[in-house]
């Protein structure tokens, strides 16, 4: 095993990371920042990030590696470039996520750009059923969106402009009446 | 007619940046209480009776005052985290009026004595932490956050800390332990984070609402604040109403207007020709109400009678189209999905619940599931560390108590559906004695 100087580490990763160290008393206070910086740079959290990692931090792999398995957007297996979380909460599931969330692992199929993923509660009720695509919330989603979503991402445009949650209002009482989408019975708890 | 108070310009746009902000009155509050001593900022939130906005409700000024005195190093957390199933409250103020949140988060911190302070934000809210982090660059730059504040001797540090996805990390003491760099494993209190909290030193922790109501409450007086509300319930709360109603989004009520209000009045109700089945009062978490219970005042205590909570102010819609089978089994997956596992009731009982609710949906229990169930709830309530079992207990008891005639119905529907033939419902006839 090689010591932790011996492991190389792309420099911009280890400045980003002692950065972060550098803002908390108890420099381990850095370790999700930390986590998602390398995540960034290596697409999970693989072995290699998880150690380079850990030589920056000044602390053991496998420390890294437990608290990683903790959180869902730390990612312990190889995935898709792009993330679609989709919200099968309850909100979301009362005004048909789980349809949506059907709809979009069939239109992604094996696209391996695609990390699909029915995810808990995204805090945008408001707008459900909702999406969150590379950390962009949209919604409120119909399946017609589907392909228009994934085309989007495809190409590199932004998603769905129209339906951004960035652009709505908190104040506008027709926010949400023009579409009231699939039919509740239509979600199913699978 | 509502006070507005926190969405009061909300939606103006540049209401983000620090000139908006400022031309709105923005840190004027901040110059007022960093004039007083702490002990009168002190004094002016105990008044105000602020309860926390986070979900337990506990006074905000006595919170403050439980942090105990003297040059130590003393924290100051506020909890982003929202992620309380049906809560999007914290996520509009933090996005479109950030420095009302920094501007609370520096007057409470001269309040309790702080001079470290992190904003701990989930994960997802990426455009909100972004939008945070630049507010905070502009806050900084301005002399608002940062040595010696506006002259007063007050120094403070503030860093935006971005969660990776965990919903037990909004328990303060797992939010704790993950802000350490931890897994988010909730502690045992006592102690308190009060006395021990981040880095063992004394914590004060509050939700982004509650924080960002203390401009307010220093800009009125804490005594003209208390006026608003219910007299145990003060001032104006941001109520997220989502499910089944027409107009889902956040809401700024008083506390104490009838829930009907809310639900029909300002949200719409349910689409044309449905009603309303059941709602939940505080997020996912709280027992369910039903329609009878609508006309409650919507507020701290009259929720609590009604045997429920109000929660994060999270009022979630189900109207009478929807199994009641369906929602039971889409809260407690939720709630085994996000138990850390460290408790045994809880990680057992919201498996074990969830595998009872599939059964009844497959078409294989029988009518003493539920009661099995009921009591795997009662058994949850109490015995962990923190209150995730109990998150799942509570709404499940309720739905399993106001329900039980429509969970027995799916049993016996679903069995005949997969040709198991009805379940024995008649009762053991009693021994005949001669």
């Amino acid at each position: 095993m090689s010591t932790p100087q011996q492991i190389e580490v792309p420099s911009k990763l280890r400045e980003e990371i002692e950065a972060h160290m550098a803002l908390y008393p108890d420099s381990r206070s850095a370790a999700l920042p930390a986590l998602e910086a390398a995540q960034r740079v290596h697409g999970w959290c693989s072995p290699e990030a998880i150690e380079q990692t850990a030589a920056v931090m000044g602390v053991m792999p496998a420390y890294l590696a437990a608290v990683a398995t903790f959180y869902d957007m730390l990612e312990t297996e190889p995935v898709g470039k792009h993330s679609v979380y989709v919200c099968t909460n309850i909100s979301c599931s009362l005004r048909g996520a789980d349809a949506l969330h059907r709809a979009v692992c069939d239109t992604a199929g094996e696209d391996p750009e695609f990390n699909v993923r029915s995810f808990e509660c995204l805090g945008a009720c408001d707008i459900a059923p909702m999406a969150s695509v590379d950390g962009v919330f949209v919604g409120p989603l119909s399946l017609d969106d589907v392909p228009r979503l994934l085309d989007d991402v495809r190409a590199g445009r932004p998603v769905l402009p129209d339906k951004q949650l960035s652009t709505r209002k908190v104040a506008d009482p027709n926010a949400n009446t023009h579409d009231f989408p699939t039919h509740p019975a239509e979600g199913s708890t699978a | 007619m509502t006070q507005v108070l926190l969405f009061k310009d909300i939606d103006e746009p540049g209401l983000n940046t620090l000139d908006v902000y400022a031309k709105r009155g923005g840190y004027e509050s901040a110059r007022k209480a960093l004039a007083l001593t702490p002990e009168e900022v002190l004094a002016q939130l105990e008044a105000s009776g602020l309860r926390g906005r986070g979900g337990a409700g506990f006074a905000m000024g006595k919170k403050v005052s439980f942090l105990p005195k003297g040059s130590i190093d003393k924290y100051l957390v506020c909890n982003a985290d929202e992620s309380e199933p049906g809560t999007f409250k914290d996520r509009e103020l933090m996005q479109k009026s950030p420095h009302m949140l920094i501007e609370g988060i520096v007057i409470a911190s001269y309040a309790a004595g702080a001079n470290r302070s992190f904003i701990y934000i989930r994960g997802e809210y990426v455009h909100q932490a972004d939008m945070l982090d630049a507010a905070l660059a502009e806050a900084r730059e301005a002399g608002y956050v940062g040595e010696d504040i506006l002259g007063s001797g007050h120094s403070l540090s503030l860093v935006v800390h971005r969660g990776a996805g965990a919903y037990i990390c909004g328990e303060e003491t797992g939010l704790l332990d993950s802000l350490e760099g931890k897994r988010g494993n909730p502690r045992l209190k006592p102690p308190f984070p009060a006395n021990q909290g981040l880095y063992q030193g004394p914590t004060l922790i509050n939700n982004v609402e509650t924080l960002a109501t203390v401009p307010t409450i220093i800009r009125m007086g804490g005594e003209e604040y208390s006026k608003l509300g219910t007299d145990t319930s003060k001032g104006t709360k941001l109520v997220s109403v989502s499910g089944h109603v027409k107009r889902p989004g956040n809401y700024e009520i008083e506390l104490g207007i009838p829930s009907r209000e809310i639900i029909y009045g300002l949200a719409g109700g349910p689409e044309e020709g449905r009603e309303v089945k059941c709602w939940f009062p505080g997020g996912s978490s709280s027992p369910v109400l039903e329609k009878d219970d609508l006309d409650l005042p919507y507020d701290f205590d009259s929720m609590a009678k009604a045997g429920s909570m109000l929660g994060s102010g999270a009022i979630i819609v189900v109207d009478d189209s929807t199994p009641i089978l369906d929602v039971a089994l889409k809260v407690a997956k939720f709630y085994r999905h996000e138990s850390c596992g460290k408790c045994t009731p809880c990680r057992e009982g919201t498996n074990w619940t969830v595998k009872m609710l599939e059964r009844i949906d497959d078409g294989t229990a029988t009518p003493m599931d539920i009661e099995i169930m009921a009591s795997v709830q009662e058994h949850i309530i109490g015995n962990c560390l923190c209150v995730l079992g109990d998150a799942m207990a509570m709404p499940i008891g309720s739905l399993i108590a106001k329900f039980r005639e429509e969970f027995e119905e799916h049993i016996e529907q679903a069995r005949i559906r997969n040709g198991l033939g009805a379940a024995v419902v008649s009762p053991i006839p009693e021994p005949t004695h001669a």
